[in-house]
């Protein structure tokens, strides 16, 4: 017996997200647009004995809006971001008004992956440990990386796939990049999917300071997280959660649905280099682009705007850039690039669920967020990063990049529809 | 013993995230509050926390609405 496999189109029809820029979409990208940072000094715990004392925070979010009160002791922070993010995708996407059958249901699904975890559950339960007969029979199910999916199936009443990644901060862009594959291949029709992250606590900023990944510019938080600048010092960690709706394209017309873009290709690769440093010339990242490049069947040449994974880290943006340089040949010199990071931070696991819905949002409007805090640009990163102001280009297709720890990358390509 | 009774609720209602006055002795943590399994063994642990009681497993399946509760703290709670 064959089996003829045809693979479909997938759209985004629904975007939400929590983050230090914004508590919806739309207010995040008018900050970014506008240029504005959503780093600040920590509040969450004493930071007198760290070396970095600043973040990305969530501010305002209430999950009150979002989840029933008794559930919500159930849950570590990163699931309450993930159903905030979920719910704005959900009615964004306009399923709060249609009533789907069994069947529908059936084939949706999601895949919320979280790059840590519930860490914050672990240091709290750790920090009060009162013997085996005190573990609450909660603390499993709220800090376990696939619960964001679990709890977001069981509010929505979806039945379709239920998984989730953990790939570090290649997480979002991977648990879309998957999704949107189930989709193509006809394993589900409509997927929830993106990521979501917070380890605002001593356990995650003390333990990422100890790689001397963070920015120390602590005097000047809004001006740490500087991607591509010569004087960058390292990321500046943040939380928050990026969803979206993924939906077969021509169910999406059918009902008449809003579309963002369609995820046009995902690739993704590994370094097999180090377990934090990326291979000497960026080739995961060449090869990550590459692949999806050739998954969306496209020319380099076809692509006008990239969301760099661009976190900031001396290393990270040079061998990136030198990977676009790899890549693009000479439209590196035509190709705009830039790093929302410089403005939310370094969302990890949640990353690639916000920078795609920016992305997006660039391929639909045509304009570009800029990377803030380009003062004096590094030579060995000599591609237009939209300095300090936001851009515009005009081009069909626009891409996402995401490296994760352990040499894990992952990229997407998206198209206007 | 309307001390046990009152404190036995206010633990259920603070568990469970339900008024107080939603709750009686005759309250099934299941069937009438709307307990899952895991809520269940919590509010167990919290009883036992606020009258210094260590329940057994065995009795602990045996405690299913406030009133058994309620009956067992007075029977073993320390005087």
């Amino acid at each position: 017996m064959t089996r003829t496999v045809q693979r479909r189109r997938v759209v985004i029809t629904g975007m939400g997200s929590v983050n230090p820029c914004g508590l919806t979409v739309p207010e995040t990208w008018n900050n970014l647009l506008a240029g504005k940072s959503g780093i600040s000094t920590i509040d969450r715990f004493d930071v007198t004995d760290f070396a970095c004392k600043i973040a990305g925070q969530v501010k305002g979010f209430n999950p009150d809006l979002f989840i029933d009160k008794k559930e919500q002791k159930k849950m570590d922070i990163f699931i309450h971001y993930a159903l905030g993010a979920a719910h704005e995708a959900w009615v964004d996407a306009g399923f709060d008004k249609v009533e789907l059958s069994k069947a529908e249901r059936e084939v949706f699904g999601t895949y919320i992956g979280s790059g840590i975890g519930g860490l914050s559950t672990i240091w709290d339960e750790a920090n009060g440990y009162r013997g085996p007969r005190r573990t609450s029979p909660f603390f499993i199910p709220s800090l376990i990386v696939n619960l964001a999916s679990g709890q977001a199936s069981i509010k929505y009443g979806l039945q379709g796939p239920n998984s989730a990644v953990a790939t570090a901060c290649a997480t979002g862009a991977h648990a879309i990049g998957d999704a949107a594959r189930l989709i193509a291949f006809g394993y589900a029709d409509r997927m929830m999917a993106g990521g979501s992250d917070s380890v605002i606590n001593q356990l995650g900023v003390g333990g990422f300071a100890a790689m001397r990944a963070l920015s120390t510019r602590n005097d000047e938080p809004e001006r740490a997280s500087r991607p591509f600048d010569v004087d960058r010092d390292g990321f500046v960690m943040a939380e928050g959660a990026g969803i979206v709706i993924l939906e077969e394209y021509e169910l999406a017309k059918a009902r008449g649905a809003k579309i963002y873009a369609e995820v046009a290709g995902y690739g993704m690769s590994g370094d097999a280099n180090h377990i934090t440093t990326p291979a000497p010339e960026g080739e995961g990242g060449q090869r990550v682009m590459r692949a999806a490049l050739k998954d969306a069947d496209i020319a380099p040449e076809q692509v006008g705007y990239v969301n760099m994974h661009g976190t900031s880290t001396p290393v990270g943006d040079k061998l990136e850039c030198m990977a676009i340089r790899k890549v693009f040949g000479d439209h590196a010199n035509r190709i705009k690039v830039s790093s929302s990071k410089s403005m939310h931070g370094h969302l990890l696991g949640a990353a690639g669920g916000l920078e795609t819905i920016i992305t997006a949002m660039a391929v639909k409007t045509g304009k570009i967020p800029p990377t803030i805090n380009v003062d004096n640009q590094d030579p060995e990163c000599d591609i237009d990063v939209t300095a300090n102001a936001a851009g515009a280009f005009d081009a069909e297709y626009a891409m996402n990049n995401g490296f994760g720890f352990g040499g894990t990358n992952g990229c997407l390509v998206l198209r206007k529809v | 013993m309307a001390d046990v009774r009152k404190k036995v609720i206010a633990i259920i209602a603070e568990q469970l995230a339900k008024p107080e006055d939603s709750i009686s002795e005759s309250s099934h943590f299941v069937d009438d509050l709307g307990a899952d399994s895991l809520d269940t063994v919590e509010i167990i642990m919290a009883i036992e926390e606020a009258f210094s009681l260590e329940i057994p497993e065995s009795e602990q399946e045996k405690i299913r609405t406030v009133g058994d509760a309620i009956a067992y703290i007075e029977k073993h709670a320390k005087a």
